[in-house]
């Protein structure tokens, strides 16, 4: 039993990173977007099998929200602000596909190595939950980094932020402070971000960071 | 009262509160800065109280000690000044048609919400509680800096959004590895975020994790901080916000967030088995002040040059709190309150200025001790009090980091007094074009509140010349528990 109960939560763990790093080679947004999904609905069952192996009932509403919200609401939402500003075509990454995929399989080789050797103290369940955390964070990171369109950075910060609810709940006992703050924290980064496209397609017709960078206020 | 909460800490958290419900609703610019002015009063009252009246038992959510209060008075004084230039500045922002009254309404709704979220991180008992008061604090602003809707408006919140939100996000990571190492001690549950639990406890937590937690911590807040390597977001926030919100970031923010390092630091120091926090502090203070300081030279846009200066006053003053001690930690504490004070009040006179002119290009503004003598010469003053010359309250304190650095890191002196000379060459040669010479720009009379003004050089100046025995004792004893 006990090794089912780490092998199950290991599997729903890499799971998350394995599809953190299906995004980092999506083209399309709309593409991007069901990936995310599906990133969203893995980290809903990784957070569910948390509560059931931690007998901690209030978890099944950070699974729920995960459910319901990031793997439902907000790819739809975002579908329809893409269908709307027209620009479902394609997303052009900064860098390549294949010198962001090494630096993605960089990034998790140095998470494995730093989590796995400090936390040798820590119970074998939230070990290895918190090195994969770290990978999806830092891949999420990636993400941001090699997009040029204000959406996907959007959906990189998500990716983000699903790594960060795995290690909040993979560490046992974690007070319900930060589940509702991370929940609230969803909410307000999502109407910050409609907020923020809003204007964004009231004032400029496209959504392409590179398009704000000429506007630096320094250059004359 | 078993949770910690006083009536003078509950008022200093509620009022804002109830404040930007309030004027959320309120219609009318003038009736919403004046009740903006009247909480920001009520606050800074309610702040003041929080020294006289007897304070309770630090609870899990809340507490008052004495560091987090020199934090929460310094904060509502700026807050409760810069509503007072707020009101006259949004005025003019109105007259000229930049920003609407139901913009107002919201800026001065986020205004409150914003002091709210501060004076919240500040009083937290509670690692959890504390990193969501900060992230609201960020929310707020950002939308505040967006808030003219301008494509450079808009770059520049867009681009604090996404900085702030990493930041952040590797903050809480730190937060969770924090929680993880104290849960084997300290047992699972609220307890192992309670600030003075942890303390209580830290040296037996595993220190390799807390290792790696302050290394995310640091580099967290320290976007917040606005420290060398992750300060992207600060000139441009600085810059396109209203002038009114690069007050109170550069007086206050910055200052949260250094507040929440320091926590962190502390609760390291209890541990003796984890590396030294200090060495890490030093090297990113040192490197925001030089860097920051050749930047200075360069910049063609008044509010991004005062931006910059932040950026260097702000790694002066991590510089100081890495190096610890009695002494360093003293002198950090001194810079911080003056740098909040000075920064604040230039801030309020580059606002007029920049509205008086029309614009905020250097090249655009010259002689203004001629054409606005007021307004002009409180920027002379304020420069050459940013600058580190005497007898303002900042040449006292960069004196004492310089001279303990001197006797503890002879070695680090050398890039910290060429850190502080560039950037008093780098801010006399723009305070000359700005201030002096042939008059440029709009010579239009400008309708200014100086009370601010006044009110924080003289404090500074004040603070120079005679530092009253009270406070150098308060600074003294809060600067021994800063270890």
């Amino acid at each position: 039993m006990d090794r089912m109960v780490l092998d199950v939560a290991h599997l729903l763990a890499g799971g998350l990173l394995l599809v953190s790093f299906m995004m980092l080679y999506q083209d399309r947004l709309p593409a991007l977007f069901n990936v995310f999904a599906l990133h969203a609905f893995i980290l809903a069952l990784s957070v569910a099998w948390q509560a059931y192996v931690q007998a901690a009932p209030h978890l099944y509403v950070t699974a729920g929200i995960a459910l319901v919200f990031k793997a439902i609401v907000i790819p739809l939402a975002l579908r329809q602000i893409v269908l709307r500003l027209g620009i479902y075509r394609e997303i052009e990454p900064v860098v390549g596909i294949g010198s962001t995929m090494l630096a993605g399989m960089g990034l998790v080789a140095l998470s494995l190595a730093l989590m796995l050797r400090v936390t040798a103290e820590a119970d074998a369940l939230a070990r290895e939950d918190l090195a994969f955390a770290l990978s999806v964070v830092l891949l999420g990171l990636l993400m941001m980094v090699t997009r040029r369109n204000a959406v996907g950075q959007v959906v990189g910060f998500m990716s983000l932020e699903n790594g960060l609810v795995l290690a909040a709940t993979g560490a046992k006992g974690m007070p319900l402070v930060v589940e509702i703050s991370v929940a609230f924290s969803i909410l307000i980064a999502f109407i910050v971000i409609g907020i923020f496209l809003f204007r964004i397609r009231e004032r400029f017709d496209t959504v392409d960071i590179q398009a704000l960078d000429r506007f630096r206020g320094e250059r004359q | 009262m078993s949770y910690g909460v006083s009536s003078s800490l509950a008022a200093v958290l509620l009022i804002p509160i109830a404040a930007a419900a309030l004027l959320a609703l309120v219609p009318g610019y003038k009736l919403g800065a004046g009740l903006n002015l009247l909480a920001s009063f009520l606050t800074l009252l309610a702040a003041l109280s929080l020294f006289v009246v007897e304070r309770p038992l630090p609870g899990p959510y809340l507490q008052v000690d004495d560091l987090n209060v020199v934090f929460i008075a310094l904060g509502s004084f700026v807050g409760f000044t810069t509503s007072l230039f707020s009101a006259s500045y949004i005025a003019h922002e109105l007259e000229t048609g930049k920003l609407t009254s139901t913009y107002l309404r919201f800026y001065h709704a986020m205004y409150q919400l914003l002091m709210f979220a501060m004076n919240l991180a500040l009083a937290s008992n509670n690692i959890g509680l504390m990193w969501v008061a900060i992230e609201l604090a960020t929310l707020t602003t950002v939308l505040m800096v967006g808030i003219y809707r301008t494509h450079e408006a808009l770059e520049a919140a867009w681009k604090y959004f996404i900085l702030g939100s990493v930041g952040i996000a590797l903050a809480l990571f730190g937060t969770i590895l924090v929680y993880m190492a104290a849960r084997p001690v300290v047992g699972p549950g609220l307890d192992a975020m309670v600030w003075t639990t942890l303390m209580k406890h830290s040296a037996a937590f595993d220190p390799a994790l807390l290792n790696v937690a302050f290394v995310f911590l640091l580099l967290g807040y320290g976007t917040k901080v606005g420290l060398a390597p992750l300060h992207a977001w600060l000139p441009d926030a600085h810059a396109e916000g209203p002038t009114p919100i690069s007050a109170v970031l550069s007086g206050l923010l910055l200052n949260v967030a250094l507040y929440a390092v320091l926590r962190f630091k502390l609760l390291l120091a209890g541990n003796p088995g984890v590396i030294a926090p200090g060495p890490l502090m030093v090297s990113m203070g040192l490197t925001s002040l030089v860097f920051a300081a050749f930047m200075l030279y360069r910049r063609r846009d008044i509010k991004r040059l005062f931006a910059y200066s932040s950026i260097e006053h702000m790694g002066i003053i991590t510089f100081a709190f890495g190096m610890g001690g009695a002494l360093a930690n003293f002198a950090g504490l001194l810079h911080m309150t003056m740098h909040s004070l000075t920064k604040s009040a230039i801030f309020f006179a580059v606002g007029h200025i920049s509205q008086v002119k029309g614009s905020q290009k250097i090249a655009d503004i010259g002689g203004l001790t001629e054409t606005h003598p007021v307004l002009g010469w409180v920027l002379v003053v304020g420069v050459m009090a940013i600058a580190g010359l005497p007898p303002m309250g900042i040449f006292m304190s960069e004196f004492l980091v310089v001279s303990s650095t001197f006797a503890r890191m002879p070695l680090l002196a050398i890039p910290l007094v060429l850190g502080l000379l560039v950037a008093l060459g780098a801010l006399i040669l723009r305070l000359n074009g700005i201030a002096f010479g042939e008059p440029r720009g709009s010579t239009a009379p400008a309708k200014a509140s100086y009370l601010p003004m006044f009110a924080h050089l003289g404090l500074v100046l004040a603070a120079g010349i005679y530092l009253p025995g009270p406070l150098v004792a308060w600074f003294r004893h809060v600067a021994a528990l800063l270890g």
